[in-house]
């Protein structure tokens, strides 16, 4: 197994951002020796095998999965297993199988399908090849994108092969017998002449000096035993007890924890601070500047907030001071008015269609959103000497790397642990908290130190879902189906903001194509299309945020469809079917859709339904959301979902994954508004940044359209198509058409 | 000041603050992690206990209130090896999924269940006003309906859980 030191990581952290000519800088050579396969056997110090890079067997017959994928609560420490185990021929369910994040950052473990945007049983040629090696290099270990199984479905069962190939090839020389006479099952090699049996323990050390067959034949789907099955989720039982280790419940011996207050308006840094008061609370230990923030350290959490409250700190507000929603709101009509932007799709002829059509326009707009993660941000950090660990939950370890370079001096050595995450989202793929918590380490040498945020930080400091204005407007023909559709959105770019702060170089703006995902690849058939987007700049962080650009672009797209299936008079169902043709999987998707949602069945007069269906993520999803209105308060009674994601891997965890996307998506459509004044964030906890209760919650539906596609994503789908539907559903129970984001801001109340 | 109250049928001491939430005596002093911080203020209920027999957030409830008082955590829920009748339903319906906040939700199902064995809809949205970012709230329905069919909470003679 090719090991990559730390001067390989800094290789490829120098490269990253860079062109494709800067890796070809380093040598085609040279990135030829990068191992992004990960299939060969190790024999390591401490006496276990690995067998792969996936697979570790200890001498006591322990088997551990390493899953170099952050869970957080979408279940990869059980699907992912599940890949390997299917051909490895091993019982997840089995007391010496566990599942952990590896510390090592292997090539390998880099997330390939993310950064070229394709399957891994697509990658072809040079470009895919190069781009291996550059990612690999970094390496992209990260969390994302619903790319976990799109990224894994083949590499991991084809390590699980390997390792299975290893294991029996072992058995067959050890028994002197051919390997095509042994098989594997449920963690042995057995010979099926001879009945002779040996574990996978007692077969490991022998088998990783065996020469790994890099292309087995994989199972065909219809042998499957596990992929595609409900199985249960590995991580949950301990969830149950109180026993899963997030981040937060790092415990280390003499652990001290800090508390940080950071500049209430964005970007603003401390000038001067007083801690003369704090000094006198119990347990304190140290105050630390952070530039952007101070921290307290103290002997338990309690004293370091409290202490941290009571401190004088004199903030330079960076000259940010004036910033408001309704600037900002302001900006984005003058980008839409003003600005051309840039233009992702620009058919010819459009000009045209709309002189010679009806013309139909509308206006959308959708607030800023928080994250609002259960575990609020956290590290732990010790620094010594030079040599640092940290122990994080976030979606990328490469936070921990960069973090430690940049901020402790002659760094040596680092272990970076990735622990559960209470929530992800797209938050935890920011490095800010892991910086404060190096910073504050660094200032306590030799002392493990928890720095943790409080819910009031979190809601205040987010990298936010942006605010984004679009105006759409569409050349109709006599039958009120549209020739021509011009879009644009007027919005900041995540992936200029993200690169600023995350990556060496920054790139992003009007040309970030993740300003016009769910919109620039509409699934409609209508002739001439214009798709574009003009980026302004506000210092308001942004982020991406569960389904980033779909989040705004779905509903922008849906409720125009919708606006313009009322205009003719049609049912909004059948006007979708009529402009889906050619789209044989979205067209299959929406007919179940209509059938388990009863669409067209009469109604009672106090309900509403409306509909929403979206590509993303290489899946489609399509729902049907039913209201009720009484007394004046309008219900969230049930949402029908369909979802063809492909080939599934633990089909339980994807209708989890509806539910959840559906009810995070709830709670935005319906109350979510991170609103600004004076520079800074107005909310700051949960009963300003309200969160769907209990009660709230609708009966879920969610059905899985069996299918022999590539697997697509999961995590995010579900909640874009959510506030469309909703607010058609809204116009259908009301007439009155919601063109922005929350519901509440419309005056609507909820039951 | 010091403290004394019972965890999990221990008794404990703490020098702390008396105004110090319980949260921070349990996750700090005790180094009992189960019990999550969400908010700071009640509103989320990661921190919930059950303290003499009522679910309690532990995050706005002092320790000098406390003092003397019978406290369950997550982790004395059941002994090492065994599972009560909420855990169990809880991995049975799959509920988790980031797994932050269900410590705080099966305490908050606990008491409700050691109350009302047989809970309505309309029982258990009044009681559980937990707040689950991951969307799990379907299923902790449906776990609290299946906890009820295995019979809820074995409770000793004098009705503490």
């Amino acid at each position: 197994m090719v090991k990559l030191t730390r001067r390989g990581f800094l290789i490829g952290g120098a490269v990253l951002g860079g062109t494709a000519a800067g890796a070809l800088a380093l040598g085609v050579g040279y990135l030829s020796t990068i191992d992004t396969e990960g299939l060969d056997g190790t024999l390591r110090s401490d006496g276990s095998v690995g067998l792969t890079a996936w697979v570790t067997i200890q001498p006591d017959g322990k088997i551990i999965f390493s899953i170099p994928r952050n869970e957080m609560g979408q279940g990869v420490f059980t699907s992912m297993p599940m890949l390997i185990a299917e051909e490895l021929e091993i019982d997840l369910n089995d007391e010496n199988v566990s599942v952990e994040h590896p510390t090592e950052l292997l090539p390998v473990y880099a997330n390939f399908a993310l950064p070229l945007r394709k399957h891994p049983e697509n990658f072809s040629g040079p470009g895919d090849w190069l781009g291996k090696k550059f990612f690999g290099l970094m390496p992209l270990i990260v969390t994302g994108g619903s790319s976990s199984i799109v990224d894994a479905y083949t590499p991991l069962r084809r390590a699980g092969a390997v390792a299975r190939g290893m294991l029996v090839s072992a058995a067959a020389k050890k028994w002197g017998v051919s390997k095509r006479d042994c098989f594997a099952e449920n963690a042995h090699v057995i010979h099926r002449l001879s009945g002779n049996t040996a574990s996978y323990g007692e077969l490991a050390v022998a088998a990783a000096a065996e020469t790994p067959n890099k292309n087995p034949k994989l199972k065909p789907a219809s042998e499957f035993k596990l992929i595609g099955t409900p199985q249960q989720r590995t991580d949950i039982p301990a969830k149950t007890r109180g026993e899963a280790k997030f981040g937060i419940d790092t415990v280390l011996d003499d652990m001290l924890f800090a508390a940080v207050v950071q500049s209430p308006v964005f970007k603003g840094t401390v000038r001067s601070v007083d801690d003369s008061v704090a000094k006198r609370v119990k347990g304190y230990r140290k105050t630390v500047n952070l530039g952007d923030g101070v921290a307290v350290v103290a002997e338990t959490y309690y004293y370091a907030k409290k202490a941290a409250g009571l401190l004088e700190i004199d903030f330079d507000d960076a000259g940010n001071g004036a910033v408001n929603s309704s600037g900002i709101s302001a900006a984005l009509q003058n980008a839409l008015d003003n600005d051309p932007g840039h233009r992702f799709v620009d058919d010819d002829g459009l000009d045209a269609a709309f002189a010679a059509g009806d013309i139909f326009e509308a206006s959308y707009e959708v607030p800023y959103l928080a994250h609002a993660c259960m575990e609020p941000m956290n590290a732990t950090v010790i620094v010594k000497n030079g040599h640092a660990e940290i122990w994080t939950s976030t979606q990328t370890p490469l936070n921990m790397q960069w973090a430690a370079e940049e901020n402790i001096k002659d760094l040596k050595s680092l272990v970076g642990h990735v622990t559960l995450s209470g929530g992800g989202f797209g938050r935890r793929g920011e490095k800010d908290i892991v910086v404060h918590a190096v910073k504050v380490a660094v200032a306590m040498p030799g002392v493990p130190v928890k720095t943790v945020w409080t819910r009031e930080e979190d809601i205040q400091h987010d990298v936010y879902r942006p605010a984004a204005a679009a105006r759409i407007s569409a050349a109709l023909k006599p039958d009120g189906t549209p020739s021509a559709i011009d879009y644009k959105v007027a919005l900041q770019s995540v992936n200029l903001d993200f690169s600023r702060r995350n990556l060496p170089v920054a790139n992003g703006g009007s040309d970030d194509k993740g300003n016009v995902e769910g919109a620039s690849h509409m699934p409609y058939g209508i002739a001439k299309k214009r798709v574009a987007s003009a980026a302004i700049e506000v210092p308001v962080p942004v982020g991406n945020w569960r389904s980033v650009g779909h989040s705004y672009n779905c509903y922008f797209l849906e409720s125009f469809i919708d606006e313009l299936a009322a205009k003719a008079e049609v049912d909004p169902m059948a006007y979708r079917f009529g402009l889906l043709s050619g789209h044989k999987r979205l067209t299959a998707l929406a007919q179940k859709l209509a059938v388990i949602s009863s669409w067209g069945a009469p109604v009672a007069e106090n309900v509403g339904r409306g509909i929403a269906i979206h590509p993303a993520f290489k899946s489609f999803v399509g729902q049907v959301m039913d209201i009720s209105e009484e007394n004046g308060l309008i219900r969230i009674n049930k949402v029908t979902c369909v979802i063809d994601c492909g080939l599934t891997v633990n089909p339980d965890t994807i209708i989890a994954q509806m539910e959840g996307g559906i009810i995070y998506g709830l709670t935005a459509a319906m109350y979510g508004d991170i609103t600004i004044d004076k520079g800074r964030v107005e909310q700051s906890n949960f009963p300003d940044y309200p969160i769907l209760h209990m009660e709230q919650a609708p009966e879920i539906d969610v059905h899985i359209i069996a299918s022999t596609e590539l697997p697509g994503g999961v995590g995010e789908p579900g909640t874009p198509p959510v506030f469309p539907a909703l607010a058609n559903a809204y116009f259908n129970l009301t007439g009155r058409r919601l063109r922005s984001m929350p519901l509440v801001k419309h005056g609507v109340e909820f039951a | 000041m010091t403290v004394s109250f019972n965890v999990n049928g221990q008794s404990v001491t703490v020098d702390d603050d008396g105004e110090m939430p319980l949260l921070w005596a349990i996750r700090d002093e005790l180094k009992m992690t189960g019990t999550k911080f969400g908010c700071g203020i009640g509103a989320c209920g990661a921190c919930t206990v059950i303290v003499n027999g009522v679910a309690t957030r532990s995050c706005v409830t002092a320790i000098e209130d406390v003092a003397g008082e019978d406290i369950v955590t997550i982790e004395g829920l059941a002994e090492p090896g065994n599972a009560t009748a909420v855990q169990l339903a809880w991995i049975a319906e799959q509920v988790p999924q980031c797994g932050y906040c269900q410590s705080g939700m099966i305490m908050a199902a606990t008491s409700l269940l050691a109350a009302n064995a047989s809970p309505t809809d309309a029982d258990i949205d009044a009681a559980m006003t937990n707040i689950c970012r991951c969307g799990t709230y379907p299923r902790i329905r449906k776990a609290i309906k299946h906890a009820a069919m295995l019979g809820g909470v074995s409770k000793s003679d004098d009705g503490e859980i």
